[in-house]
């Protein structure tokens, strides 16, 4: 028997067994006992950034770089609710987080103590897991439980509600190696049979396509599935989240499918006689008009989360597994398929409708994306929502050398800058690139000074049109171009039926250069295509995180579109 | 099809385990019948009965969600199997005349309910009859006696023992 120990010494215990050399925290009243227990252990460094919702993210970032789980340490009240956005973002995107919110003592809740928030109550919908812990001798056991559930199945974020005086009260000093969980069993093999019965389809199809999500990247076998597009000379399409499954210079990679997709690859999913999909959940952004989507098409999918298949699309052979284990068996089978005049037809979708960005209007998002590919040879790029993100969802090439980090299900603006500082924390020796856009990057501008106390040297590529430029697109579209609400440099004494920019517009707030400078980070400003390598060369050279503002076209849009509940096959091209 | 459908559920009896059910439901929109939750011969689990009314995509969609929840030990499905199904119910009757009271005593004999408690003008059946049944009676009260006042647990199921015990006992008429 182990010595009685206190709460606060078996959390830091659990955090070393659990291997936890990184955790994210911002202090406050009921949390200071893990802090000062925290101050006595070198081995676990924490980052402290200036605001919870940064914290969460670049929680997130690091998960999402490092393959790791993500651990957070933020206080009662107020602390706990800023970090809400984040878990509904890792709920989302399948990332493992354990997030520890300080509360109130046992006796004060219910109370509407100071800071007592229910916050266990509050994420439910939100979390894979969350509980108060209510007895001290619990929790070892609730520690272990939430770093097993975190990690396994489809992956999530899980919340422990810790009251203060579980922290220093004394209990068991063991903790456990192993929990079982009665009613949680993630799925860990695969049916042969249906497997075997979705690669027949596979085989037997004349037009066979992969549509792959963001499973393939979570489970990290983009190795097995590179293998599998190489036997089976099957063409690949990837959702947001998928994108990276396999090197964007695959000869059998089409693109992006969904609302901003790939001409070709809508058009090839639209066509295709044999859909088979792995870890995705057939979100409306990719599937568009649910009648007409993949409408010549058998589906199989392949997803480890029974809840997401034949949820959205009705399947033909649904298969609840493991990416890795899946693809591990289908290698096994897998034989060259005869795709050649499938694929011809293809490239010549592709040649119809490249993905191109017109050159008469100054510097475009493609310009500065394609000289980012040629720059960055290996290196992590986390983008922020907005116009920026399709672009660089678009343009980005990526191959086993390079990962894509993105908010792709809860699309939280705010998101990039942050995640980028974890995902460099996470992967010090791996270049980092953050894609923002000018509105999201002030969602998070104070992680700047995170940035800095981290010496995290990211370098933000910030997309300054002067507009929240995704709505400002559909009112554009569709609205008749009024532009309530999305224009950034508007002030009140503003005409209140502007249409767009004009030489009568106020000067844009912040001068991001300067805000950088501000912090001791390096601010550089780009204006024309010929400035855009010296730039990233000069970024290259700074020894502080960077911030380059790139002044691009203000009524720049994202194309191909396909309206939202449109048939995917029906895109906006010009 | 959308029809009504009954669920059992083996929980953990823990502190936000209810809240978490019935929050899936409101938060995904499914339509909820009614819910009912006790615990079992074993202290640390609670049994849920819940009563759905959905088509068959969306049903499959619930007890895939039910599943996958951390706290849910098991789901049973009771659509097409024999199960025993009961709910309580009390229904107060009252400003009776002498008439009424009459009548009401005929209406629970033919549908073999008890009357628990009576006054100068009011009275007390005590019910324990499927779901649809109860229903039933409650529709009659209604048209019948101006002042009635309801109080219904929600059903509780169990599979029956002998499939012999015909088809659905929902459907029984006792």
């Amino acid at each position: 028997m182990a010595m009685d120990i206190t709460g606060r010494k078996l959390f830091v215990k659990a955090l070393l067994e659990e291997g936890v050399d990184t955790v994210f925290g911002y202090p406050g009243g009921m949390v200071t006992d893990i802090m000062d227990e925290l101050y006595k252990h070198e081995e676990i460094s924490l980052v402290l950034p200036r605001h919870e919702q940064g914290l969460v993210h670049e929680a997130e970032g690091y998960a999402r770089a490092t393959g790791r789980t993500g651990v957070c340490i933020v206080t009662s009240g107020p602390g706990a609710t800023n970090i809400i956005t984040g878990l509904a973002d890792a709920h989302y995107d399948s990332i493992p987080l354990v997030c520890i919110t300080g509360q109130v003592p046992l006796n004060l809740i219910g109370n509407d103590a100071f800071q007592e928030v229910d916050i266990v109550g509050m994420t439910r919908s939100i979390t894979k897991y969350g509980v108060t812990v209510r007895d001290r001798k619990d929790l070892g056991k609730i520690l272990k439980m939430a770093f097993h559930i975190a990690k396994t199945g489809r992956p999530g974020p899980v919340l422990i509600d810790l009251p203060k005086d579980i922290q220093t009260a004394m209990g068991p000093g063991e903790y456990p190696l192993s929990v079982a969980i009665r009613g949680y069993k993630p799925n860990e093999s695969v049916h042969i049979g249906q497997l075997k019965k979705g690669y027949k389809l596979l085989k037997s199809a004349k037009r066979p396509l992969f549509l792959i999500g963001g499973g393939i990247n979570i489970a990290r076998a983009n190795d097995k599935m590179l293998e599998l597009v190489e036997k089976t000379r099957v063409p690949v399409v990837t959702t947001v989240m998928g994108k990276g499954a396999v090197p964007t210079d695959h000869p059998c990679y089409v693109g992006n499918s969904g609302m901003h997709g790939r001409y070709a690859a809508n058009m090839a999913v639209g066509e295709c006689d044999v859909l088979f999909s792995i870890g995705t959940r057939f979100n409306d952004r990719i599937t568009g008009d649910l009648n007409e989507f993949a409408p010549k098409a058998q589906i199989v999918h392949v997803d480890i989360d029974t809840a997401s298949i034949s949820r959205n699309v009705v399947v033909d052979v649904p298969i609840v597994a493991d990416a890795n284990l899946a693809l591990e068996k289908l290698l096994e089978w897998a034989e060259p398929q005869q795709t050649q005049e499938w694929m011809e037809q293809i490239q010549e979708w592709n040649q119809e409708n490249p993905l191109e960005m017109r050159r008469d209007r100054g510097m475009t998002p493609q310009m500065i994306l394609e000289e980012l590919n040629r720059q960055l040879q290996e290196g992590i790029i986390v983008t922020d929502v907005g116009q920026h993100q399709m672009w660089a969802t678009q343009y980005i090439e990526l191959n086993e050398k390079k990962q894509f980090i993105t908010s792709g299900g809860l699309g939280t603006m705010g998101f990039g800058f942050p995640a980028a500082i974890g995902a460099k924390i996470g992967c010090p020796d791996k270049t980092v690139i953050c894609i923002s856009g000018d509105g999201g990057m002030q969602m998070n501008l104070q992680e700047l000074a995170t940035a800095m106390a981290q010496d995290a040297k990211v370098i933000v590529c910030i997309f300054n049109n002067y507009y929240l430029g995704m709505v400002r697109q559909m009112q554009q579209l569709f609205y008749g171009k009024r532009y309530e609400a999305t224009c950034l440099r508007r002030r009140k004494g503003c005409p209140g039926d502007c249409k767009g920019p004009n030489a009568a517009c106020p000067p844009y707030e912040p001068d991001f250069v300067k805000l950088a400078e501000s912090y001791g980070a390096c601010g550089i400003r780009v204006t024309k295509e010929e400035e855009i390598a010296p730039a990233f060369e000069q970024a290259k050279q700074c020894g502080t995180p960077v911030l380059i503002e790139f002044m691009i076209a203000t009524e720049e849009i994202v194309l191909p579109m396909v309206k939202g509940g449109n048939p995917m096959t029906e895109m906006i091209l010009k | 099809m959308t029809k009504n459908r009954w669920i059992a559920l083996y929980v953990e009896n823990q502190v936000g385990v209810l809240a978490k059910i019935s929050g899936l439901f409101s938060g995904k929109s499914y339509n909820m019948q009614s819910l009912t939750v006790g615990t079992t011969e074993d202290e640390t689990v609670s049994r849920m009965t819940i009563c759905v009314t959905s088509d068959d995509i969306t049903f499959e969609q619930i007890k895939k969600q039910l599943n996958r929840m951390v706290e849910v030990i098991k789901v049973m499905d009771f659509t097409d199997k024999p199960i025993h199904m009961k709910e309580i119910l009390f229904a107060k009757v009252k400003e009776c005349t002498v008439e009424d009271k009459a009548e009401l005593f005929q209406i629970a004999q033919v549908f073999h309910v008890e009357v628990s408690d009576i006054g100068t003008d009011s009275i007390l059946l005590e019910c324990k009859m499927t779901e649809r049944r109860n229903n039933e009676l409650i529709d009659l009260l209604k048209s019948k006696f101006k002042q009635i006042e309801i109080v219904r647990g929600g059903g509780v199921a169990i599979e029956s023992i002998s499939t012999s015990c015909a088809g659905r006992s929902e459907y029984f008429r006792k």
